[in-house]
């Protein structure tokens, strides 16, 4: 079993405090953490599974800046044999789809049964490339699995809906799995295996390569072109209470006291 | 006359909220550009459905067909790839929900149109689209132009636009399934309920929910110990269940379960929409988080920036005193 893992270096925001930069198209990365995309994760995870089970290979490729060879280290480490960087300045300001077009073109000269995509890129969130790619490819796809059981040319996976809901699909091979969190549990990294990854190539490649034009990528190739950013504007705000913990805490008893509720 | 496609979702046997989201901002665009609604309805016994939806559009375009009776984005793609070629939408409104996001993308590139996803507005500014969407889980919004194209697609986040009343008394035209053959790459095979689970997050007055920010295993003693004080029930954000701390029922979101406790405390959350989606509207939000720019405070009727980890503590004594209770 060859399985193509897409995995995507992605700045962690959730806990920084974001900035717009000169351009207003983008947000500052500069002192921002980048790691492997959260949805990405689990896939990686779930390719190495797959492949301790079956046997075969597992390569991650990305598109990305040579910074994303720390998170394709990280996928070394956890267990993939090989791994790709789409490396181009023509690259920058790709969208969804044209991150697509230029992971399909490298894919398609690969070998491979099962390609494994994140849900979504938790900084852009299109949640298109894998549908996309599998689209391009002229394969099937499933998005959203939280579980996976290969046999014999077909895949039985669950798809996640609304509300606690699944539904089970059968899908044939070769296809693309969009995979969402919660669908294993990823490995930590032992310092042996981040030490043996640093040993290990990272193929390099970039438009010239690929086979693809300067039209098909970057702004050009897209089909969104962001125009402006900004900060969502705030229809209510919260009643900021302020003081030490056990003021702010006084002050939350009393009106829940108020309310009945202690 | 151009039109707007509505692609009406539905699930055992209903049709889905976002459908009617979708219905209301299509109106109301295809109203400021002069164009015409239309729903579009593919299913298996969906009759019925055609004469609700008929209120909200000119048009509902109705195919009846066994293959289409659950959803299969391969079955759906060749029917409104059909639709679409023939009919020339200017716009094609899909939801952004699981069905959609299977369908919508290898719709577009078979079609070779242009796709913007997760969209929370939509305006034309004559016949190019400009869409808002999110990014940095809901950090930052975005204004964005749609590669100009004589027919677009887009895929709608749910619960954006209030679906409004019917007004509308349009025509039901039904018209054979271009389905011939047997859809073979993907098979929908069965519904997989969730577990039956041991707590009813839902039926609970007091709910304490808890986030990433609580950072690790070992620290749910600490806010299972401050439910107690409550008598509340502990929920959580979605990547507290993919960490196994707790079970899936006790996940508030779209993915999980939608509450309105008197009282929902939501502790290092960041209040993404989907998890904002199954909480906001809690009669009463408290929310502690460290980053005063969190999502979450503008859901809250009370905020409070600083360290959980000395926020729950001093919150557990307080409420003992109170009850008059030792911790
Ligand atoms: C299809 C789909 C469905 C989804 N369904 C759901 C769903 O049903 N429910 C759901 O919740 N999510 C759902 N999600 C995930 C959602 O997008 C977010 O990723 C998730 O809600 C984030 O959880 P969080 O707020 O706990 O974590 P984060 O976004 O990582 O936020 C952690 C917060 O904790 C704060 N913090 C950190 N340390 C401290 C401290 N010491 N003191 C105080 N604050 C601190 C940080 O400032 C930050 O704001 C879904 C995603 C997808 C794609
Ligand atoms: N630059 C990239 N390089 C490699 N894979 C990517 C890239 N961008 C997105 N992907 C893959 O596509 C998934 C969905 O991303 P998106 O459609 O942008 O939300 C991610 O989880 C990755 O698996």
């Amino acid at each position: 079993m060859d399985i193509i893992v897409c995995v995507k270096h992605v700045p962690e925001t959730a806990e920084a405090e974001i900035k717009i930069d000169a351009t207003g198209k983008a947000i500052e990365k500069t002192g921002l953490v980048f790691d492997i995309n959260e949805w990405d994760d689990y896939a990686l995870e779930e390719a190495v599974r797959i492949k301790e089970k079956f046997g075969g290979t597992v390569t991650a490729i990305t598109v990305g800046p040579e910074d994303a060879d720390s998170t394709l280290r990280k996928c070394l480490a956890r267990g993939a044999d090989k791994a790709i960087r789409l490396t181009d300045t023509r690259f920058e300001d790709s969208d969804g789809y044209a991150i697509a077009k230029i992971l399909q073109s490298t894919i398609k000269s690969l070998p491979f049964d099962l390609i494994l995509t994140g849900a979504l890129a938790g900084d852009d969130g299109y949640t298109m490339v894998g549908p996309i790619l599998a689209e391009l490819l002229g394969i099937s796809h499933a998005t959203m699995v939280k579980k996976i059981e290969l046999d014999d040319g077909v895949a039985k996976v669950n798809r996640e809906l609304e509300g606690g809901l699944e539904e089970m699909v059968e899908v044939k091979m070769p296809m693309v799995l969009t995979v969402q969190t919660g669908i294993n549990e990823p490995r930590y990294v032992s310092i042996m295996g981040i030490r043996k990854a640093m040993q290990k190539e990272i193929k390099v490649l970039g438009l010239a390569d690929i086979g693809l034009s300067e039209n098909d990528v970057g702004e050009a190739g897209s089909w969104i072109k962001i125009e402006k950013m900004f900060v969502p504007s705030v229809e209510k705000q919260a009643e900021f209470l302020k003081g030490t913990p056990e003021e702010v805490s006084a002050k939350i008893a009393e009106i829940l006291r108020a309310r009945g509720l202690i | 006359m151009k039109e707007i496609f509505v692609l009406a979702e539905h699930r055992q046997g209903q049709i889905r909220d976002i459908a009617f989201e979708m219905l209301t901002k299509g109106k109301e665009l295809a109203e400021k550009t002069n164009m015409d609604l239309t729903a579009v309805l593919l299913g298996k016994d969906v009759k019925k459905h055609a004469k609700t939806l008929s209120e909200y559009a000119k048009k509902v375009l109705l195919i009846e067909d066994a293959k289409l009776e659950n959803f299969n984005s391969e079955a759906y793609q060749k029917v409104l790839s059909n639709l679409i070629k023939e009919h020339k939408p200017l716009l094609t409104m899909i939801g952004h929900t699981s069905f959609g996001v299977d369908l919508a993308p290898s719709l577009a590139v078979d079609l070779n149109l242009p796709l913007a996803t997760d969209c929370i507005d939509l305006e034309f500014e004559n016949e190019a689209l400009i869409v808002t969407r999110q990014m940095y889980g809901g950090k930052v919004n975005v204004r964005a132009k749609v590669r100009k194209s004589k027919s677009y697609i887009v895929t709608v986040r749910q619960a954006t636009f209030a679906a409004q009343k019917p007004t509308m008394n349009g025509e039901i035209i039904e018209t054979p399934s271009p389905l011939s053959e047997e859809i073979t790459e993907k098979r929908f095979i069965e519904y997989v309920l969730p577990p039956p689970g041991g707590v009813d997050i839902t039926a609970a007055d007091v709910l304490i929910g808890i986030g990433r920010g609580i950072k690790d295993e070992n620290n749910m003693p600490m806010v299972e110990e401050l439910a107690k004080a409550f008598g509340g029930v502990l929920a959580c954000s979605r990547p507290i269940v993919d960490k196994g701390w707790l079970p899936s029922d006790r996940q508030v979101g779209t993915s999980g379960k939608t509450v309105k406790p008197k009282v929902y405390i939501a502790l290092g959350i960041s209040g993404a929409f989907q998890h904002v989606l199954g909480m906001k509207n809690s009669d009463l939000i408290i929310a502690v988080n460290k980053d005063p720019n969190a999502p979450i405070f503008s859901f809250a009727d009370y905020g409070i920036v600083d360290d959980l980890f000395k926020v729950v503590p001093a919150l557990k004594g307080k409420i003992y005193e109170l009850k008059g209770q030792k911790a």
